[in-house]
């Protein structure tokens, strides 16, 4: 379905969204929320090593415990060979997914589940699960992703052969994979540049951060099925990949989807919930289980540590003439962390002739890495966008003059294959320089950044129906867990088409056995694709009206048009029949009115992204200020505008937090230090100045309203806006993250040494 | 006839370096049977869900019946996961 | 071990519950009363996800043991709005878009009521620096301090 203008009336509005009301109340049920009669709890035992060998699990005094209803071990789990299942749009491999989530043979990071137990109370599975003696065979372990690549690195997995290589290596290392993209020829395009920057980048692993620890209530029931309540993005992936890990039928899990407390990427794989149904199982009762916010840090998939070099060349009138990057990201325990993203999306707000971009994915004994909001893009976009930054200033130019030289346009040709259609990427940077913050004044101390980002988005599976009831109200029914705001999208864009009150809709988020198959809540896509499909079940309901209207009225139904809510007859004096009175009279013309749509969305269309950040630097204690901050994205349409200015304010607060503060901390151990909110720590409120937005909507040509993904790219920008404004400020470019206080005094102190 | 671009390590791993190609397909999944044909062992890739499909630009899951007109371009990308 | 024997005041109603000594506040409020409205996010006292008004202050109900809400009053989130009336700092949250995933809502909104019980016509940094301690993760904060700013107001009898 192609856009098409017309004057909306409540598309573009601002109403409370129907589920609001639960939420502001606590009436609103998220995972942990949830409760069946008779349930047990469940504890999960986990390694405290980096890296081990499992030499036995003695489980006989936790079981001898009164009150422990099942335990489970590795061997319990069936062996399942390497398969990538298509999980919605990512894809995951099965065997480590099973392996991540209760080990076999090897522990592989601090944190990693090797037992799980089930009790009639809190205290006495935590006692089970102390009880548990486990031989461990501890091996020296490697956490940094260059300590990895090397060598001599204890080496996590002995069937692992770099893929991607021109010859298949015969030893065993970390490095999965290598993979490489390229256009024109590097070499010769350097040559004709003037001005070269070469830098190397480097991030710490960061997490998700969502306030919402995981938690899942399993029941399994004597039939062989099981029911699944948990907050997930993907609760469709919860039940296929917890169907895949216990050898399950998909049919005989249901999944309901509770309220979800933030996930950004985190909750679209499974943790707990394979085993709460393997535990339900042996224990023939309900069993619950939450994890500690330890847990979620220690255990769960934050994004890439990552190391990374570019190299970029251009000519004296700022034009780009060769870009190379190496990117060197961490995947954790398994292979899959997003640099092959990374590799792709770093370059592309750029129209390039030669360019090379290599990638490795490479193995440690972290937790798992997961997917984080753009996955891999914000790492590409840090080291990219501070080189621009340095050129831009080697090359005494105004850095968006720079970027707007060389900005992909339509008909450029990215560097992983496609040639671009319209695309908001020159919009975007217009409007960054027209912004009044743009030419607003600095004082002592202070300096400003710029940064660009680029994000995919996607589309997929997406399922809805409309049932329209006997009093003209109507019931949405989908399948997308609502994040951030979705249900009044689709309340907006369904009431939009029907042309009724908003307040005539009310919209449910389904589970796995009610309607079908939707990929998650997460690639940018629910307001899309799940849009388009809400979208697509009204036209199907209006079709259904106007039929009706027609037999009633006695005309032909080409001659009935819809709007305002009511079928109008356009010849004759056959008059109106409005929604209310056609639904009230539907049993009778044919039955109650339902509309359904189920689609695989195309044409999610990139987002491009330019963030502008003012900070003010400390001199003597490196303290970092965020000053100002404005977010200047492309949209497409904007079906509730609040949403979509908390898409761009939240994601650039999560970036200026992965800027300056946010780490995982590894001892000499390989142990996380700082698995909890004090030391890991977030932007707070008196962080933050107010988070501008400016929403440049050019709309979507490929959805009905005109709608592109959102969500993701606000945190491709802000890591290299951050950094580029400190630089800005204090003439110190910083090249690792995050940049702490700690970090840039000693930068400053040392840049006064150097004077001195 | 459709525009194949290959590109990365599909095309150095099967054709040496960057390509394009015309292959007259009628979808997606004709267009994988074709390539394993000129490409011995590609189809193994395309199999293994590792790669998505850009059709004209637009990035397109499991595309198989995805129809391919004279003049659409395709691109075989890693598949990408959102979050 | 036996449990310990809690006489208190959850929202103005007499209760009482039976729990375990090391069980938190917030493990009652939640297992034992059925008011899931108040989160647990770190059972740390970091996250402001289970705040709660204990004789009146603001305090992380994680940090407070089950057996120390003996003979005290206790109110949560679920005691905020008057039977269908939302409250003000409710009302507006909804208005602006202040909320995403809704987690850090209920923390949020006691601990913003707690404000405006006291200071009535705050600041932009007061507000900051007071939910400085109710993390949000989805929102960068931006709508809720204009949405407390807002019902600030409402408060005050002004039109916003």
């Amino acid at each position: 379905m192609t856009y098409e203008p017309k004057d909306l009336k409540v598309v573009g509005t601002r109403p409370v969204r129907p589920d609001g009301v639960d939420k502001v109340t606590g009436r609103a049920n998220f995972g942990a929320d949830h409760a069946l009669p008779g349930q047990l709890v469940g504890k999960v035992l986990r390694s405290p090593y980096a890296h081990a060998r499992i030499v036995s699990i003695d489980t006989s005094k936790a079981e001898a415990l009164a009150g422990v209803k099942s335990i489970i071990v590795g061997e319990d789990m069936q062996d399942i060979a390497h398969e990538l299942s298509q999980s919605g749009e990512s894809a995951i491999d099965v065997h480590d997914l099973s392996l991540n989530v209760l080990a076999r043979g090897k522990v592989l990071y601090d944190g990693h589940a090797l037992a799980a137990v089930a009790a009639t109370s809190a205290k006495i599975a935590d006692d089970a699960i102390a009880l548990i003696d486990v031989t461990y065979d501890v091996l020296p372990h490697v956490v940094d992703v260059d300590d990895a690549m090397k060598p001599d690195a204890p080496v996590l997995h002995d069937d692992m052969f770099t893929k991607g290589l021109e010859e298949t290596p015969t030893t065993a290392s970390n490095i999965a994979s290598r993979m490489e993209m390229a256009m024109g020829d590097v070499e010769e395009g350097f040559k004709h540049a003037d001005v070269i920057i070469e830098r190397s980048y480097k991030t710490k692993a960061v997490h998700q951060g969502y306030i919402e620890p995981h938690a899942v209530v399993a029941s399994f029931g004597e039939d062989g099925s099981a029911y699944v309540w948990c907050s997930s993005q993907g609760h469709f992936a919860v039940r296929d990949l917890s169907a895949k890990v216990l050898g399950m039928d998909s049919s005989s899990i249901r999944v309901i989807p509770a309220e979800i407390g933030g996930g950004f990427g985190g909750k679209t794989t499974v943790y707990l919930e394979p085993l709460a149904i393997a535990l339900s199982k042996r224990a023939g009762r309900p069993v619950k289980m939450t994890m500690t916010r330890a847990e979620v840090f220690r255990a769960t998939g934050p994004t890439p540590a990552t190391s990374m070099d570019v190299k970029i060349g251009a000519t004296k009138d700022g034009k780009i003439v060769a870009a190379d990057c190496e990117f060197r990201f961490h995947a954790g325990a398994f292979a899959g962390s997003p640099v092959g993203a990374a590799c792709m999306a770093g370059l592309t707000p750029y129209a390039l002739e030669n360019a090379r971009v290599v990638g490795y994915d490479v193995v440690s004994n972290t937790c798992k890495s997961g997917a984080y909001r753009a996955p891999g893009a914000p790492n590409g976009a840090f080291s990219v966008e501070s080189a621009m930054d340095e050129l831009a200033t080697e090359l005494k130019m105004d850095p968006i003059e720079l970027r707007h030289i060389n900005a992909a346009e339509e008909g450029t040709k990215a560097i992983y294959g496609p040639t671009f259609k319209q695309i908001g990427c020159k919009d975007v940077l217009v409007a960054t320089r027209e912004h009044p913050h743009y030419k607003s004044n600095l004082g002592p101390n202070q300096g400003r950044g710029i940064a660009s980002g680029f994000w995919f988005n996607v589309g997929g599976q997406s399922n809805a129906a409309i049932n329209v009831h006997e009093d003209g109200t109507i019931t949405v029914v989908e399948g997308s867990p609502d994040i951030g705001g979705t249900r009044a999208a689709m309340a907006m864009m369904a009431a939009e088409v029907l042309g009724i009150d908003y307040d005539r809709v009310q919209v449910v988020v389904a589970d796995t056995a009610s309607i079908g198959h939707t990929d998650g809540t997460g690639g940018s896509r629910v307001t899309f694709a799940t849009g388009m499909a809400v979208t697509n079940a009204a036209e199907d309901v209006v079709t259904q009206l106007r039929t009706r209207a027609a037999a009633t009225m006695g005309v032909d139904v080409d001659d009935v048009v819809w709007q305002d809510g009511a079928a109008i007859a356009t010849k004759g004096d056959a008059g109106s029949l409005s929604l209310a009175e056609i639904a009230a009279t539907a049993a009778r013309t044919g039955g109650i009115i339902v509309g359904r749509s189920s689609i695989n969305a195309k044409g999610a269309g990139p987002s491009f992204a330019t963030h502008i950040c003012d900070v003010e630097v400390d001199p003597e204690t490196g303290y970092i200020e965020i000053l100002r901050y404005t977010s200047i994205q492309d949209v497409g349409k904007a079906i509730h505008p609040s949403y979509v200015e908390g898409q761009m304010q939240g994601g650039a607060v999560q970036g200026i937090g992965w800027a300056l503060n946010e780490e995982y901390f590894y001892n000499e151990d390989g142990i996380l230090e700082n698995p909890g909110f004090l030391d890991y720590r977030m932007p707070v409120a008196s962080d933050l100045p107010k988070i501008d937005t400016v929403m440049v909507e050019v709309p979507n040509p490929s959805h009905p309203f005109g709608v592109r993904g959102v969500g993701e790219a606000p945190l491709v920008p802000p890591l290299a806006a951050v950094v580029n404004a400190i630089e800005d400020a204090t003439g110190v470019r910083m090249t690792e993250l995050p940049v702490t206080p700690v970090k840039m005094l000693a930068a400053l102190d040392a840049r006064k040494e150097a004077a001195e | 006839m459709a525009r194949i671009v290959l590109t990365g390590d599909l095309a150095r791993r099967f054709a040496g370096k960057d390509t394009e190609i015309k292959v007259a397909a009628r979808n997606v999944r004709h267009l994988y049977q074709l390539l394993d044909e000129l490409y011995p062992g590609m189809g193994e890739v395309f199999a293994s869900r590792a790669l998505a499909v850009a059709i004209d630009g637009d990035i397109v899951a499991d595309a198989y019946l995805e129809p391919l007109e004279d003049d659409t371009e395709v691109a075989f990308l890693p598949a990408i996961r959102g979050g | 071990m036996s449990k310990i024997h809690v006489t208190t005041t959850v929202n103005g109603d007499p209760t009482e519950f039976l729990c375990e000594p090391q069980e938190t506040l917030l493990d009652v409020l939640r297992d034992e009363l059925q008011l899931t409205g108040s989160k647990e996010g770190c059972a740390s006292g970091d996250c402001g996800a289970c705040s709660i008004e204990l004789d009146g202050r603001l305090v992380c109900s994680c940090l407070v043991l089950g057996a120390e809400a003996d003979g005290r009053e206790i109110e949560t989130v679920e005691s905020i709005a008057d039977g269908e009336k939302l409250h003000p700092v409710q009302a507006q949250i909804l208005e602006h878009g202040a909320l995403q995933c809704g987690f850090c809502t209920p923390g949020i909104i006691v601990a913003a009521k707690a404000l405006l019980d006291r200071n009535p016509d705050p600041t932009d940094t007061e507000i900051r620096y007071w939910l400085a301690g109710n993390l949000c993760r989805c929102t960068g904060y931006d709508k809720i301090i204009n949405a407390v700013q807002d019902a600030a107001a409402d408060l005050r009898g002004e039109a916003s």
